[in-house]
């Protein structure tokens, strides 16, 4: 049964919107409630320390509070153990983790790398950097005129037997869902490295890896009401284990010599230097906040505010909305307005304090497939109220009216 | 709300909006002496002009590309400034001076997108000047 969702109780949790913004760019950071800049203002005021090394009683606290989110981040994802989750600045390192530290071993000559036209340039560049060094080829999964994924397209490349396939479980730039089940199952079947990019799905959709079977899955606190500068990989322990580590230095040894290192156990082998302990005790924060709300309340508030949206949108005039419809989509919405550039419409809507992305997200190969430079975009989250909704469709009707 | 209208408007004044709307020199030159194409990597708006230089002096001018009102009206407005002017002139054009013809207030946001057409002046008039190595 779905908890009673309070949008304005939650709203109460969220200082900035004492300014008055209209906030509609969640897919591209989320705002940060008191429970979360509270946790990370208590390690600051009450026991900031180093983690692992000191032998006082601040530090066991340091290193209580910051090994307890492995724990909350192990069960909101339900891994097996906390040795599969690693801590990391977010989901871009995460990816450059495994492209440098798995693709580098098992990645060769001639492999296949199959990747989809919709993803997040952190999806794109590692594997394009990793390829071009090895020698491997890459194959783009097309859409079809909804925006969403070719899968004939996709078992066809499957027949290929690709070393690696990864894509997102949601579009960051479309919003568009993808039936990451069915896809892992068959990249799995056909013998692939399976990677998941999560960074718009692990907020928004929660995720079960058990269930769903993929060896890697990225995702960033800060797109789900963490600080930025923490996000996590995490990994099968099986390959994790047979992973070099991809940074080195402190605090991920066991032993260091000089004929040579031994490295420590997971996670930690994956986690040199002194790590963002602030930002990963606000991610355990906001992993708490979250959990309380429950995923499927979330998911069925984001579901209502963006066939809300999606229907406000769709009723002005001169406006192409992108992606699949709404049953279909997580809270983002991509849309251009006949004859306003997206940065202007922005500019605009920014004098109504209504924050909106312009842009190509960060997915240029997809703005390409659909031939345009840049979209709007629009993206919701768990305090977003449909009054915020009719603020952007006022900057919309504002816009077309002084560029009439 | 804003309640201002299209002319008394801070950001989008008529002129501005009239640039972009029917922006002079729009096209392209049959073998041009200077030709050269930038694009702001941030939203994939790009600018191109051509320009016929004859003893120096920026004969004839056209723009192309797509791109949102600031960079078109701002590359409209440079063109004008640029007909008929020496090249070592043209050379000497700066940023205030770019600024200074759109008389708005540019946000740090919107800068890019206001000097889009001056990079392009910039990096294709000193190409033709021989600094080869300039140029993209």
């Amino acid at each position: 049964l779905i908890k009673t969702f309070d949008v304005a109780t939650i709203r109460k949790d969220f200082p900035i919107f004492e300014t008055g913004i209209a906030y509609l760019d969640s897919a591209n950071t989320s705002q940060r409630p008191r429970q979360v800049t509270g946790a990370m203002m208590e390690y600051f005021e009450k026991f900031n320390s180093n983690i692992h090394r000191a032998a006082y009683k601040i530090a066991e606290e340091a290193t209580e509070r910051y090994e307890a989110t492995r724990e909350k981040v192990r069960d909101f994802i339900n891994a097996a153990s906390t040795k599969e989750i690693i801590y990391t600045r977010g989901t871009t390192e995460a990816i450059n983790l495994v492209a440098y530290s798995w693709g580098r071993k098992h990645i060769r000559q001639g492999d296949l790398i199959v990747l989809t036209i919709i993803e997040h340039h952190s999806n794109i560049v590692p594997w394009q950097i990793l390829a071009a060094e090895k020698g491997a080829t890459i194959e783009y999964v097309d859409i079809d005129e909804r925006g969403e994924l070719r899968l004939d397209q996709f078992h066809k490349l499957l027949e290929r037997s690709p070393k690696l396939v990864a894509f997102g479980q949601v579009s960051n730039a479309l919003g568009t869902i993808n039936p990451v089940v069915e896809m892992v199952a068959a990249a799995k079947a056909a013998g692939a490295t399976v990677l998941v990019d999560g960074a718009q799905g692990a907020p928004h959709q929660g995720v079960d890896v058990r269930a769903l079977g993929c060896d890697f899955y990225a995702f960033s606190g800060h797109k789900m009401l963490g600080p930025t500068g923490a996000g996590i990989l995490y990994g099968r322990r099986e390959l994790l284990e047979g992973m070099d580590p991809f940074m080195s230095g402190g605090d991920m040894i066991k032993t260091v010599r000089v004929e040579g290192t031994t490295y420590h156990d997971l996670p930690w082998k994956f986690e040199a230097g002194t790590q963002a302990i602030a930002e990963v005790i606000g991610l355990g924060a906001a992993v708490d906040y979250l959990s309380a709300l429950g995923m499927d309340a979330v998911r069925a508030h984001e579901r209502e505010i963006t066939e809300y949206a999606y229907e406000a949108l769709s009723d002005l005039e001169g406006l192409t909305l992108y992606g699949p419809p709404p049953s279909r989509r997580a809270g983002v919405i991509s849309f251009s307005v006949e004859g306003i550039h997206p940065h202007d419409l922005a500019t605009i809507a920014d004098r109504d304090q209504v924050c909106l992305r312009a842009g190509h997200h960060c997915a240029m190969p997809l703005m390409t497939r659909l031939g345009v430079a840049a979209t709007a975009r629009a993206s919701f989250y768990v305090y977003t109220q449909k009054d915020e909704v009719d603020r952007l469709v006022g900057s919309i009707k504002e816009a077309q009216r002084i560029f009439k | 709300m804003s309640t201002g209208t299209a002319a008394d408007d801070q950001f989008y004044r008529e002129y501005i909006l009239d640039h972009y709307k029917n922006p002079r020199n729009f096209g392209r030159l049959e073998n041009p002496d200077i030709s050269h194409e930038e694009d702001n990597p941030l939203c994939g708006d790009v600018i191109g002009m051509d320009f016929r230089v004859k003893d120096g002096v920026i004969e004839d001018i056209r723009f192309h590309g797509r791109g949102c009102a600031i960079s078109q009206a701002s590359a409209s407005l440079l063109t004008e400034r640029l007909k008929g002017l020496p090249l070592e002139d043209a050379k000497k054009i700066g940023k205030a001076d770019v600024l200074g013809e759109l008389g708005i207030d540019i946000s740090p946001a919107r800068i890019k997108c206001a000097l889009l057409s001056l990079k392009v002046l910039k990096v294709g008039a000193y190409g033709l000047s021989g600094n080869d190595e300039d140029e993209e």
